[in-house]
C-alpha cells in the first residue's frame, strides 16, 4: 500500500463527504427552525436528480447548466410542501409529524416510480466528464465539481444565516419562536423559508450527483440515513456541525471500505456515530 | 391610547383572567400589580399577542388589535419585553439589538435608534460582539429593554423587569424606565415589586386571581390603607 493510494482514498472520502454534508445541511436547517424531522428529505435530492436528468434527456441541457433552475425548482417544492402539508402539523404531536413526513417520503417515491419508472437512469455525458490529476493523484472531474459546488452552496447558506437580516430572523425563530414574534418576525414565513432553503440544498446536491451517480426513485434512501447521522453527529440544527460531520463520515466511509471491506463501511460510520453521541450527546457542535 | 376591555383569557380549559379592564394614556406609565399568579403577565401577553383572548377587546388608538398575531402588532408601536427576557443567548448583543428593529427598513434611522440605545446603556457599547447569554442578569434585562426599544415603540410593555436582577441594579432599571417614559414612550409595567412600580407609575391596577380589585392613581393606591394591607402586602 502506497502513501499515494492512501491519500487518494482520503481525498475521495472528503469529496464525497462534502456532498453528504450539503444534504444534511438542509435537513438540519429545517429541524433547527421547526423541530420537525423531514423523512422526505432524500426525496428532495431525488427530485433534484430527476430534474437534472430530464433537462438533459429532453433538451440536452447539462446538469451543471440547469443547476440554477433546479435550485429554484426545489426551493419552490420545499415551500409548497410546507404550505400544503407541514403547516397543518406544526403544533401536532410528534407522532403525527413523523407520519406526515414519512408519508410524504412514500408518496414521493411512489410518484417517481409511477411517472418515471423504477429504472436506473444516468446522464451519460456531461461537460464535467473526465479526470483531474493533482500531485500524482487522480480524481473524477464530476466528483471534484460536485464537492466544489457543495462547498460553495454550504458557504452561501452559512453566510446567509450569518450576515443577512432574514438569516438572523431564521436563527431567531429557531432559538425562540415567541421572542421572534415579539420582534415582528412572522414564524410562518420563516418556516416556509427554511423548507425552501432545505429542499434547495438537497436539490443542488441531487443535480451535482446526477453527473456521476445513478438516478432512480429510491436513490434518496442511500443518502438519508447518512444525512440523519450527520445531523445528530454535527449537533441538531447546526449547519457548521453538519458540514464537519459530513467530511468526517465521508473519510470514515471511503477509508473503511478501502482498508477493511466495502460491505462494512456503514458499520464504521454508525460506530463512529455511537461513539461520538456516547461522549457528546449534543453532537460535535450542538448546544449542550 | 391602549384600552383593554373586559378580557377573559384561559390556558386550555383553565380560566386565568376573568374580565380585566385597564387603560394606558399616551405618554404615561401604568402599572399592573398583584400577587404571583394573579394573571398580570397573562394580560400583558394578551396585549402583545402571545395569548389569545376568549372575549373582550384590546384596542390601540381606538382600533381593535386582539385578532392580529403578535408579529403584526409590533409595527403598530407595541413592544413587549417579556418575563425572563427571552434574549437570543447565542447571538451577539449587536444582533439582538438589530433583530429588535426587524420591522423597520430605514437603515439610517435604525442606526440612530441603535446609538440612542447605546447611550441609554453605555456598558453595551464595548460588548456588542459578545454573546447575549454571557451577560449578567441585570445586563441582560437592560439589553432586553434596549432590544424592545429598537422597534421604536409608542408603548413599551414590561413584564417583571426586576426579575432575576441583582438588587443594586433594580434601582437603575426603574430609573431607565422613567427616562424612557420622558422621551414620550408610554409604558405598561407588570411588577411584583409593588413599592417600586407604584413609585414611578402614574396609574395602577391591582389584580387578584384574575380580577381587578383596585384601580386609581399610583399615589391614591399607595395612600389607601385597605389596598396596602389587603392586596399589596405593604
Amino acid at each position: 500500500m502506497t502513501v499515494e493510494l492512501l491519500l487518494q482514498t482520503l481525498l475521495s472520502g472528503i469529496l464525497f463527504g462534502l456532498v453528504y454534508a450539503l444534504v444534511a445541511i438542509g435537513l438540519t436547517l429545517i429541524f433547527g427552525v421547526m423541530d420537525i424531522v423531514n423523512f422526505a428529505h432524500g426525496e428532495f435530492l431525488m427530485f433534484g436528480m430527476y430534474a437534472a436528468f430530464w433537462a438533459f434527456a429532453l433538451w440536452g441541457l447539462d446538469p451543471i447548466v440547469t443547476l440554477p433552475l433546479t435550485t429554484l425548482l426545489l426551493f419552490a417544492v420545499g415551500v409548497a410542501v410546507y404550505r400544503l402539508v407541514i403547516r397543518r402539523i406544526t403544533d401536532a404531536p410528534m407522532l403525527s409529524q413523523i407520519f406526515a413526513t414519512f408519508g410524504l417520503m412514500i408518496f414521493f417515491r411512489g410518484l417517481a416510480q409511477y411517472l418515471w419508472k423504477p429504472d436506473f437512469r444516468s446522464v451519460d455525458h456531461t461537460i464535467v466528464a473526465g479526470k483531474v490529476a493533482f500531485a500524482g493523484l487522480q480524481f473524477g472531474l464530476p466528483q471534484v465539481v460536485a464537492a466544489g459546488g457543495a462547498v460553495l452552496t454550504t458557504a452561501a447558506v452559512w453566510a446567509f444565516l450569518r450576515f443577512t437580516r432574514l438569516g438572523a430572523a431564521l436563527e431567531a425563530t429557531a432559538a425562540d419562536k415567541e421572542a421572534a414574534a415579539l420582534m415582528g418576525i412572522d414564524a410562518q414565513k420563516m418556516f416556509a423559508l427554511a423548507w425552501g432553503i432545505g429542499a434547495a440544498c438537497a436539490g443542488v446536491a441531487g443535480a451535482l450527483l446526477a453527473t456521476y451517480y445513478p438516478i432512480f426513485p429510491e436513490v434518496g434512501s442511500t443518502f438519508i440515513l447518512v444525512a440523519f447521522v450527520l445531523v445528530a453527529l454535527g449537533g441538531f440544527g447546526s449547519v457548521v456541525g453538519a458540514f464537519w460531520a459530513g467530511i468526517l463520515v465521508g473519510i470514515v466511509e471511503v477509508m473503511g471500505g478501502f482498508l477493511w471491506d466495502p460491505a462494512y463501511k456503514m458499520v464504521l460510520v454508525l460506530s463512529l456515530y455511537l461513539i461520538v453521541v456516547w461522549f457528546r450527546p449534543q453532537g460535535l457542535m450542538g448546544k449542550a | 391610547m391602549l384600552q383593554v376591555r373586559d378580557v377573559r383569557i384561559s390556558y386550555g380549559r383553565v380560566p386565568a383572567v376573568h374580565g380585566v379592564s385597564l387603560s394606558v394614556a399616551a405618554g404615561t406609565i401604568a402599572a399592573v400589580v398583584g400577587a404571583n399568579g394573579a394573571g398580570k403577565s397573562t394580560v400583558l401577553r394578551a396585549v402583545s399577542g402571545l395569548n389569545r383572548i376568549d372575549s373582550g377587546s384590546i384596542e390601540l388608538d381606538g382600533k381593535p388589535i386582539h385578532d392580529l398575531p403578535a408579529h403584526r402588532r409590533v409595527p403598530l408601536g407595541l413592544s413587549l419585553v417579556p418575563e425572563g427576557r427571552h434574549l437570543f443567548p447565542r447571538l451577539t448583543v449587536r444582533r439582538n439589538l438589530e433583530l429588535g428593529a426587524f420591522t423597520r427598513r430605514d437603515a439610517r434611522e435604525i442606526r440612530q435608534s441603535l446609538e440612542m440605545v447605546l447611550e441609554t446603556f453605555p456598558f453595551l457599547k464595548d460588548r456588542q460582539e459578545q454573546q447575549a447569554g454571557t451577560l449578567s442578569g441585570g445586563e441582560q434585562q437592560m439589553l432586553a429593554i434596549g432590544r424592545g426599544l429598537m422597534s421604536r415603540p409608542r408603548i413599551l410593555l414590561l413584564d417583571e423587569p426586576s426579575w432575576g436582577v441583582a438588587p443594586m441594579l433594580v434601582a437603575r432599571i426603574f430609573e431607565t424606565i422613567l427616562a424612557i417614559n420622558r422621551t414620550g414612550v408610554a409604558v405598561l409595567l407588570v411588577e411584583q415589586n409593588v413599592q417600586r412600580a407604584l413609585s414611578i407609575a402614574h396609574r395602577a391596577t391591582v389584580i387578584q386571581t384574575g380580577r381587578v380589585v383596585a384601580e386609581g392613581s399610583a399615589a391614591e393606591l399607595l395612600g389607601s390603607d385597605l389596598v396596602r394591607k389587603a392586596y399589596l402586602g405593604l
